[in-house]
C-alpha cells in the first residue's frame, strides 16, 4: 500500500531536516558550517532525537546523504515500494532501507557516473546504443522523481505518495512505456534505472543500508557471504543456510 | 615533453595472461622485459571483502575506468556511432592481471575444424555456401595440431582440469587436474544428455579442482565453490589468474621490469619497424618515451587495434573497398539461452566459475550442415557458476518485471530455476569491423576506438538452431517450464552478452589477408608482436583464453627466435 501520513510524519520530517542539510531559514552550503548543523538546529529536543535515533537499528546509516527535500524522498518512497511491495513472503523495499540504499549510491560514484564516459556531444542515439543522456544519475533521479509528481498532480490532482497503489502502478507503468516527457532523459530510462536500483537495494550486502536484517537474502533463500561449500556442493538436498553478511 | 628513458630488449602493453606469459618466458631466457600496465597493480591479498556482488558484480569493481577510455558503437555504417558510456555488453579487464582476474576459467580448445575452416567448409560444402551466406572466413594459417604443444603448456601452467571429450583434437597429454565435481545440477544435465545420445564432458576448468603448482612453481589452493568467480578476483588463489600463475614468475627472474599507472597511447615506429612506445604515467601525468628492439602488444582486442590504429602501423581497414586489415574481421559470440522452471529447489546459490557440463555435439561441424543456413555452431553448456539475487530475477513468461507478483515469482523461482547458455561461434562478415572515431576523444586525446557490428542471418539462424536443442535438453532435464531469450532485433550494446570479443589483428598464412602470421608477428612490422583474441580470423563456439594463452607461448617462442636471428618467422 502507499505511504499514508501518520502521526510519525512531524518526527520523521524533522530528522529528515536535521540530517539532510537544511536548516530553518536555510539552506547550509558548505562542508564548514555543516559542523555547525547540530549547534544552529532551532529544534528544541533536537539532542534527544539524536539519541533515540544512535540507539535505533541501522540508523546511523538509514538517514539521507544525497536528498534535500523530505516531499521528493517522500515520492521515491512510494515509488520503490510498488516496485517491490511488502506481501507475506516479507518487507518491501521501505521496510529493508532501500530509499536510503538509493539515497547513499546517489551521492556517490554511481550517482555521479564516476567511472563512465560522459563526455559530449551527446545525441539521442538509438535503441541498442544504450544511456545516451547528458544527466548524471543523480540528475536523472532528480528530473524522473519530479516527473512522477508533477504527472500525479495533473492526472490525479494530488502528490504520487498520496494515490493509491493502483493509481501509483499506472503512473509507473506510463514512465515505463516512455509515455512522460521528460527534460533530457526519457522517461523509460529513468524507470528502469529506478526499478535496478530498487533491486539492488533489496538484495546488496547490508553495508551499502538496504537488505536490512538480511531480509532480502531470506525471501530468497541466498545465504550472502559464505567461505566455502566445498562439503555442501554435492548434497543432493536442498541447503537451508542462515545468512552471513560480509562485515557482520 | 616526454622524457626518453633508457633502451630495453622487449617492451609489453599490457600485463594479462598475454603480458604476463611472454614477461615469464623472455626473462627466463635473460631478456629484459619492461611491463606497461595502464591499471593498478592488484593480487590474492586485495580480495579480501570480494563477495560483494554490488561492488564488483553490478558496479564493476575490477573493470575498465571508462571515464578515461572507451569505445563508440553503431549496429551499421550508416549510423552515427556514440560512445558506449556504460559497462554491458562486455566487460573490459583494467589492471595488472587484466580480464585474467574476473574471469571464470573456462578452458577449451579450439576445434581443428576452426583452424581449417575455410578449407574443410568447402570441401564439405562447396564454395556456395559461404558465399551464399556473406561471409569472409579464411583459414588461420595454423593448424590445430602445430599449436596443440601450446595449448599443452597453457594448460599445465593454468592448472587446468577437465575430462576427455568426444569431439575434440588429439592431445598429446591428459588434463593436468582433475575435473570439477559433480552436482545433483550438473548431473541432471549429464544424465539428460547422455539419455538425448548427447555426449557431456565436464567443462575444462582453471578453477583448481585440487591444490596445484604449475610448472613456474606457483601454488594454487583448491576451489572451495563459494559463487563468486565470474566479476569477482578469487581470495583463495584457487582460480588460475596471472597474477597468481605466471607474473610472480616472471618477476622472480629479475629481467621482468612490471610498470603499473602506465597506459601507452602509442606504438612509434619509422614505417618499417618500431622503435619503442610513448606512455603516460596516469597518476603524474608525466609522458615517457621506452625505446626498445621488440615490442610486444597485448591488450586482447580492443586496445591491440585501437594501438595499431593511432599508430598508423599497418593498414587500417576500409569496408567499402574490402582493402586493408586492421579493424578487419571483428567477431563476437552468439549467445542464446533458455531457463528452465522446477517445482523442486537446487543450491543455486553454490557453484564455480567453470563448474558445468558441456556437450559438443552442436559446436563446429561436429553436425551436418548440408541443409542448414549456418555454419559452425556453438558449445552448449549448464554452468553452475553461483546464481546472487541481484542479477538473478527469473520469472515465467508473462510475470510484469516488478510488483507484487514479480517478488512473489522471483524469490520463489531463485532456487528453481536452471539454465542453459550457448557460446555460438561468430563468423566476420564485410561490415562488421573496427576503425577509429571521428568525433569522440579518450582522456589524452586521441580518438576512441569505434565498433560497428550488427547480427547477421547467419547469426540468427545458428541462433534458433542451437537453442531449440538446448530447449530439447532442458526439456528432458524436467523443467515444467522453458523459457527461450529471444534474440534481440540488432546488436544491442546494453545488456550483458560476453566479453569473448575478437578479431581486427587476425592471423593468417600471407600477408594482404592478414595482419600477423602464426607467430603473432606483424607482417608490416617484423619486431611487433601482437597478441590477443585480435588476431582471431572468426570465433569459434567456446571461451577464447584456452587459444589466446596457446598463442602467447607460440609468440613467446617467435620472439625469442626473433630477438636472435631477426626476420619474419613464417
Amino acid at each position: 500500500m502507499a505511504e499514508t501520513p501518520n502521526n510519525s510524519e512531524n518526527m520523521s520530517r524533522r530528522k529528515f531536516l536535521r540530517n539532510s542539510g537544511y536548516v530553518a531559514g536555510g539552506l547550509i552550503g558548505g562542508g564548514i558550517i555543516g559542523g555547525l548543523l547540530g549547534a544552529n538546529l532551532n529544534d528544541d529536543d533536537n539532542d534527544k532525537t539524536a539519541k533515540t535515533d544512535t540507539n535505533a537499528a541501522h540508523s546511523s546509516n538509514q538517514a539521507p546523504i544525497y536528498f534535500t527535500n523530505p516531499e521528493q524522498f517522500a515520492v521515491l518512497k512510494a515509488a520503490v515500494e510498488r516496485i517491490y511491495p511488502k506481501d507475506d513472503n516479507g518487507p518491501g523495499a521501505v521496510d529493508l532501507g532501500v530509499p536510503f540504499f538509493i539515497d547513499h549510491q546517489l551521492a556517490g560514484s554511481y550517482g555521479n557516473n564516476t567511472r563512465e564516459y560522459m563526455q559530449g556531444p551527446f545525441f539521442p542515439g538509438s535503441d541498442f546504443q544504450g544511456y545516451q543522456t547528458p544527466l548524471l544519475r543523480h540528475e536523472a533521479f532528480d528530473v524522473g522523481l519530479a516527473g512522477l509528481q508533477s504527472y500525479s498532480q495533473q492526472k490525479y490532482k494530488k502528490n504520487f505518495a498520496e494515490l493509491e497503489g493502483e493509481q501509483q502502478d499506472e503512473v509507473l507503468k506510463a514512465f515505463e512505456e516512455k509515455k512522460v516527457k521528460l527534460k533530457a532523459v526519457t522517461s523509460s530510462t529513468f524507470f528502469n534505472l529506478l526499478r535496478a536500483a530498487t533491486l539492488e537495494g533489496v538484495y546488496a550486502d547490508p553495508v551499502y543500508a538496504g537488505n536490512t536484517n538480511m531480509d532480502g537474502w531470506k525471501m530468497k533463500g541466498f545465504p550472502g557471504h559464505q567461505m566455502s561449500y566445498l562439503d555442501k556442493i554435492d548434497s543432493k538436498e536442498f541447503q537451508k543456510i542462515k545468512p552471513n553478511s560480509l562485515h557482520a | 615533453m616526454a622524457k626518453t628513458l633508457p633502451k630495453t630488449d622487449v617492451v609489453v602493453v599490457g600485463v594479462g595472461w598475454g603480458g604476463g606469459i611472454i614477461g615469464a618466458e623472455l626473462g627466463k631466457q635473460g631478456l629484459k622485459v619492461v611491463g606497461l600496465e595502464r591499471g593498478k597493480e592488484r593480487g590474492v591479498k586485495d580480495y579480501y571483502v570480494v563477495h560483494d556482488e554490488l561492488r564488483y558484480a553490478i558496479r564493476y569493481e575490477l573493470m575498465q575506468d571508462l571515464s578515461k577510455e572507451t569505445l563508440t558503437f553503431r549496429n551499421v555504417a550508416k549510423e552515427r556511432a556514440l560512445p558506449m558510456r556504460q559497462l554491458g555488453s562486455f566487460l573490459l579487464g583494467e589492471g595488472l592481471g587484466g580480464s585474467g582476474v574476473h574471469w571464470n576459467g573456462h578452458t577449451f580448445r579450439f576445434l581443428p575444424y576452426d583452424f581449417e575452416i575455410k578449407t574443410e567448409t568447402e570441401k564439405k560444402y562447396g564454395k556456395n555456401k559461404i558465399r551464399d551466406l556473406g561471409l569472409d572466413i579464411q583459414d588461420w594459417g595454423i593448424t590445430y595440431d602445430e599449436l596443440e604443444p601450446y595449448y599443452d603448456t597453457f594448460e599445465k601452467v593454468a592448472g587446468i582440469g577437465g575430462e576427455d571429450n568426444h569431439f575434440q583434437g588429439k592431445r598429446s597429454n591428459p588434463y593436468p587436474n582433475k575435473p570439477m565435481k559433480e552436482t545433483p545440477i550438473t548431473g541432471k544435465f549429464k544424465k539428460a544428455a547422455k539419455d538425448m545420445g548427447l555426449h557431456p564432458f565436464s567443462m575444462p576448468s582453471a578453477n583448481m579442482t585440487e591444490a596445484y603448482e604449475n610448472p613456474y612453481g606457483a601454488k594454487m589452493a583448491a576451489c572451495q565453490y563459494c559463487g563468486y568467480c565470474e566479476r569477482f578476483g578469487c581470495e583463495y588463489g584457487a582460480k588460475a589468474d596471472p597474477t597468481v600463475a605466471v607474473i610472480p614468475y616472471a618477476r622472480s627472474t629479475g629481467n621482468f621490469e612490471l610498470r603499473t599507472h602506465s597506459n601507452v597511447t602509442e606504438i612509434l615506429h619509422d614505417g618499417k619497424k618500431a622503435t619503442g612506445v610513448r606512455y603516460v604515467d596516469v597518476q603524474t601525468k608525466e609522458e615517457f618515451i621506452q625505446p626498445a628492439e621488440i615490442v610486444v602488444v597485448t591488450s586482447y582486442v580492443m586496445n591491440n587495434n585501437r594501438l595499431l590504429l593511432q599508430s598508423k602501423l599497418g593498414k587500417p581497414y576500409d569496408p567499402k573497398t574490402g582493402s586493408g586489415i586492421i579493424g578487419k574481421n571483428y567477431c563476437y559470440q552468439i549467445l542464446p539461452g533458455v531457463t528452465g522452471f522446477f517445482d523442486e529447489q537446487f543450491n543455486t546459490f553454490m557453484g564455480a566459475g567453470s563448474l558445468g557440463m558441456t556437450v559438443d555435439d552442436y559446436n563446429g561441424d561436429n553436425f551436418d550442415h548440408s541443409d542448414l543456413n549456418f555454419i559452425h555452431g556453438g558449445s552448449i553448456s549448464l554452468n553452475q557458476t553461483g546464481k546472487r539475487p541481484i542479477q538473478t530475477n527469473y520469472v515465467p513468461d508473462g510475470t510484469p518485471s516488478w510488483g507484487k507478483e514479480f517478488k512473489e515469482k522471483s524469490t520463489h523461482y531463485f532456487t528453481r530455476t536452471l539454465d542453459l547458455a550457448t557460446e555460438g561461434a561468430s563468423m566476420p562478415t564485410r561490415n562488421n569491423y573496427m576503425d577509429l572515431d571521428p568525433t569522440y576523444k579518450d582522456a589524452f586525446g586521441n580518438p576512441l576506438l569505434r565498433m560497428t557490428y550488427d547480427f547477421t542471418a547467419q547469426d540468427r539462424n545458428l541462433y534458433s538452431y542451437t537453442q531449440k536443442m538446448m530447449g530439447n535438453i532442458m526439456k528432458e532435464m524436467g523443467a515444467k517450464e522453458v523459457y527461450a531469450r529471444g534474440v534481440s532485433e540488432h546488436y544491442d550494446i546494453v545488456p550483458y552478452q560476453s566479453t569473448h570479443n575478437t578479431g581486427g589483428v587476425i592471423m593468417g598464412a600471407e600477408p594482404g589477408t592478414s595482419a600477423v602470421n602464426n607467430y603473432s608477428q606483424m607482417w608490416d612490422a617484423e619486431n611487433v608482436f601482437v597478441i590477443g583474441a585480435s588476431s582471431f580470423p572468426h570465433n569459434s563456439g567456446y571461451n577464447p583464453t584456452g587459444t589466446v594463452g596457446a598463442l602467447a607461448y607460440r609468440a613467446a617462442e617467435g620472439i625469442i627466435k626473433y630477438s636472435k636471428n631477426g626476420g619474419m618467422l613464417a
